[in-house]
């Protein structure tokens, strides 16, 4: 049996306070919920608080570059698909230096977890405003205020991602229900996460949160695979934010239409280099 | 007589001059020939002027010559700058019924390229093989083996037939419309050789080695090897992923390298310099990487389509921070097969990025070579982890060991917990900041080259051990260098040369070695400063004599240089 314990790994270094704490909690008790067993689990983060995150629970990590956890999630993925796959990154990382990637591995669908710590504004830098910062948000790097933000629930919905979900950092139990889902879902699941930062985003905090989210799953008739109706609540952010599985949709997995892959993870092939023979002869 | 025999194939894009290149240097091969080809084109899809040499010889050859026997003109362009190249009893086809007032007729020979095409072969698509066959009837040629080629290359059908009637047709009309060949070429032997090109080998190279990865994004001169790669995935336990840009590609290259499988990515200089930080990240997460250069003069886009060697200094040199890493640099075809593999056991052993260095000459010139002997691929990967051997709960990815080389671990092919991190970590892979573990860190990663310096090959002399003049090259140039050297040996020149295709770690001794050996020494480079001439000055602290530079982005011929030679007063 999985436990709790399992997933026990080094003393965060976070802010008293954090957002990241719940959704660590949240991501520790869904995989121990799934009874996946660390070993088979990779956590691919980038920089930034929310990249420091996989050093804070037991598991394979893999920490790396500054908005590259997409890519290099991807990679391993593909060479080992027996792997739990899950990309960790905060605003900044996924969405802003990241961005390229962000659309394209929804595009194509890779069958990878996407977990964003998004509390729109750069904390490890110390209080920039970031691409999900609110119009106007005045900061160092902002004087005249933030330019619009990007809204990545719905960049992620036309890129065509195939499961596209908001978390709210305050409401673990709800965040880690969303994981599990997202790992579960097959394609490319991005679950973006309200992260309060207690030290830079004196806007966005707990309360302030707490006084807009509603879960959709509350709301009967709310269904994830309308597009349109996805892209609504996309939208909606102000007075009511919607937190929930936005949208959800069966689409063609990348990965399941390499041939290649359906014989079993790469990494357990044997290397034959005597079977390039046939190709010798192709040029002949 | 030796055979030494040039053709051209000169026309706009287009007009079918890259196959009709192709099925000459293959049909030489098919006689037994030694061949070498290069192709020159233009940035463009439609029009501009392009062309292709193939050169057919019965002994070994690697380089392009100037002399032209026998030039297909196919539009009026290749007659004007191609004339002049004619050997003195070289011949030009090209259709005077399309081209009139051609100016000089030294060596022209008209044939109705398209009027036979059309007539005989049911269309003017055709008009390049009729020109196929009118130039290997000059040479008196045996056309069933071109028969044989244009079935396989197009498969049984209308197409085939149709360029074989055409074939036939630029055949019959040279044979009444001139007397006698210009040289006959009859097929030499049955021998059966490979004609392919350098990104051919590279990735026939890294299939060979069990690459099981790649992800790269299109760039000339390096796309044919994804190309490739993704046309025999579906064979070879292989994915070849097409990514959003090079920077994608590289990181998700190191991605399945740390998952546990041999991967690489390719490109050229522009693109390179984007994947700089991924380089970074497999130097500290000690992350196997195969990463190729096809170089291209630069700066920026440069000179899409045309060759250099420009890139040496910036590929030893790129990111930040001290890693270690490996540069090679294949000098032939057959040496792109080889350094290839060679790449993926160093990447694996020392857990580090290994860069190949080629070029637009080599990547995209055809050479015949003997079928490689896989019997001799030999594949290393290094120190593993063992379940056997070692308590899965003890592993440390990045242990601090003698030699600097921690044994790997594969993520979820046993309990042992993988962890890296692209910031400072300890042994166990967890980030850190402390002074002691950073220092244990780098010098644990310095140390991986010290066994790597151990198994590097060092660079062979070739012609005489003592000479008064030696010329040193690196990568493609070695097949126009080593003709060269003929050249002059048998002008009287003492020369010989010192060939480099392991570049980092620099053989420092034997390089020294030779250059005190020799009265002279010249750096022959496709770049315009001399950037191997630079780093022998960095590493062993000798001057060349003199560096023979060319950067107008044509590879060097062997006349060219030996010119050159002279030139410097040797």
């Amino acid at each position: 049996m999985v436990t709790l314990s399992d997933y026990a790994g080094l003393q965060p270094a976070w802010c008293p306070g954090c957002g990241n704490f719940g959704i660590l909690k949240a991501l520790n008790q869904a995989l121990v919920e799934l009874e996946i067993e660390p070993h088979h689990v990779l956590l691919v983060s980038g920089i930034g608080q929310a990249g420091k995150l996989p050093h804070y629970t037991r598991c394979n990590v893999f920490n790396s570059l500054h908005g590259r956890p997409v890519p290099s999630a991807i990679g391993a993925r593909i060479a080992n698909s027996d792997l739990v796959v899950i990309a960790v990154s905060g605003d900044g990382d996924g969405y802003g230096e990241g961005g390229n990637h962000f659309i394209h591995a929804a595009r194509r669908n890779h069958d990878i977890t996407y977990l964003v710590h998004n509390n729109q504004v750069y904390g490890l830098t110390k209080g920039q405003a970031s691409p999900t910062s609110d119009a106007g948000f005045v900061t160092k790097t902002t004087p005249y205020g933030a330019a619009n933000p990007v809204n990545p629930v719905s960049l992620a919905i036309v890129s065509g991602a195939s499961f596209v979900a908001r978390g709210f950092a305050g409401d673990s139990e709800h965040l880690a229900s969303l994981i599990k889902q997202g790992i579960t879902h097959r394609g490319f699941s991005l679950i973006d996460i309200l992260q309060p930062c207690v030290s830079f985003n004196h806007r966005n905090t707990y309360s302030w949160y707490r006084e807009r989210v509603y879960k959709l799953e509350d709301e009967s008739g709310y269904d994830p695979g309308d597009k349109k109706a996805a892209l609504e609540r996309a939208f909606e952010w102000g007075e009511k934010i919607p937190i929930g599985i936005i949208y959800m949709k069966k689409l063609p997995v990348y990965e399941d239409q390499i041939l290649t892959l359906r014989k079993g993870p790469l990494v357990t092939r044997g290397i034959t280099p005597e079977r390039v023979e046939s190709l010798l002869a192709e040029f002949i | 007589m030796p055979v030494d025999f040039n053709f051209m194939v000169g026309g706009e894009a287009g007009q079918g001059v890259q196959s009709v290149g192709f099925l000459l240097a293959k049909v030489f091969a098919r006689g037994g020939y030694h061949v070498f080809a290069d192709q020159d084109y233009e940035s463009r899809i439609r029009g501009g002027h392009n062309f292709f040499r193939v050169r057919v010889s019965d002994s070994r050859v690697g380089a392009i010559v100037e002399a032209v026997d026998v030039l297909i003109a196919l539009n009026r362009d290749s007659i004007e700058l191609h004339q002049t190249e004619l050997a003195s009893d070289g011949i030009a086809i090209f259709d005077g019924e399309r081209i009139k007032d051609t100016g000089s007729d030294g060596g022209l020979f008209s044939v109705p390229l398209e009027k036979l095409a059309e007539e005989k072969a049911g269309g003017k698509l055709m008009t390049n093989t009729v020109a196929l066959g009118a130039a290997l009837e000059l040479v008196d040629y045996d056309l069933e083996i071109l028969n044989t080629v244009l079935v396989e290359h197009f498969g049984e059908g209308k197409v085939a037939d149709g360029n074989i009637a055409a074939a036939a047709a630029g055949y019959e009309y040279a044979k009444t419309g001139r007397k006698g060949s210009v040289r006959q070429l009859k097929p030499v032997s049955s021998t059966k050789r490979m004609l392919l090109t350098g990104n051919e080998a590279i990735s026939l190279g890294a299939i060979a080695a069990g690459c099981k990865f790649m992800a790269a994004y299109p760039m000339t001169p390096a796309s044919s090897i994804m190309e490739y790669m993704a046309a025999k995935s579906k064979d070879f336990d292989l994915v070849m992923v097409h990514a959003e840009d090079e920077i994608a590609a590289v990181n998700m290259a190191i991605g399945a390298g740390y998952a546990g499988v041999r991967a690489m990515t390719a490109t050229s200089g522009s693109g390179f310099c984007l994947m700089v930080e991924g380089l970074g990240l497999a130097g500290i997460t000690e992350t196997p990487v195969v990463v190729i250069d096809a170089q291209r003069p630069g700066p920026a886009v440069g000179l899409p389509t045309r060759t250099e060697q420009g890139d040496l200094q910036f590929i030893l040199h790129a990111h930040h921070g001290d890693f270690p890493r490996a540069v090679l640099a294949p000098a032939s075809v057959e040496d792109a097969f080889w350094i290839t593999v060679k790449a993926f056991n160093w990447a694996e052993k020392y857990q580090l990025p290994v860069i190949i260095l080629t070029d637009h000459h080599l990547a995209s010139s055809y050479a015949t070579v003997d079928p490689f002997d896989l019997s001799k691929v030999i594949i290393d990967r290094g120190l593993l982890f063992s379940e056997k051997e070692e308590e899965p709960s003890e592993y440390m990815r990045h242990r601090v060991t003698q030699s600097g080389i921690s044994p790997r671990a594969f993520p979820g092919l046993s309990r042992a917990l993988v962890v890296t991190d692209c910031d400072e970590h300890d042994e166990e892979g967890h980030l850190t900041e402390d002074a002691g573990e950073r220092t244990s860190q780098v010098q644990k990663r310095l140390r991986k080259m010290f066994s790597l310096r151990q198994e590097a090959v060092q660079p062979q002399l070739y012609g005489p051990k003592k000479a008064e003049t030696t010329l040193i090259g690196w990568g493609s140039t070695y097949g126009a260098i080593h003709e060269a050297v003929g050249i002059l040996q048998k002008e009287g020149t003492s020369v010989n040369m010192l060939h480099l295709n392991e570049l980092w770690p620099f053989p420092a001794e034997s390089v020294a070695d030779v250059i005190s050996k020799a009265a002279y020494s010249y750096v022959i480079e496709n770049n315009a400063t001399g950037q191997l001439a630079r780093l022998i000055k960095a590493e062993t602290g000798r001057d060349v004599s003199g560096r023979i530079l060319k950067f107008d982005g044509r590879p060097f011929t062997p006349s060219y240089l030996a010119e050159a030679v002279i030139k410097e007063g040797c």
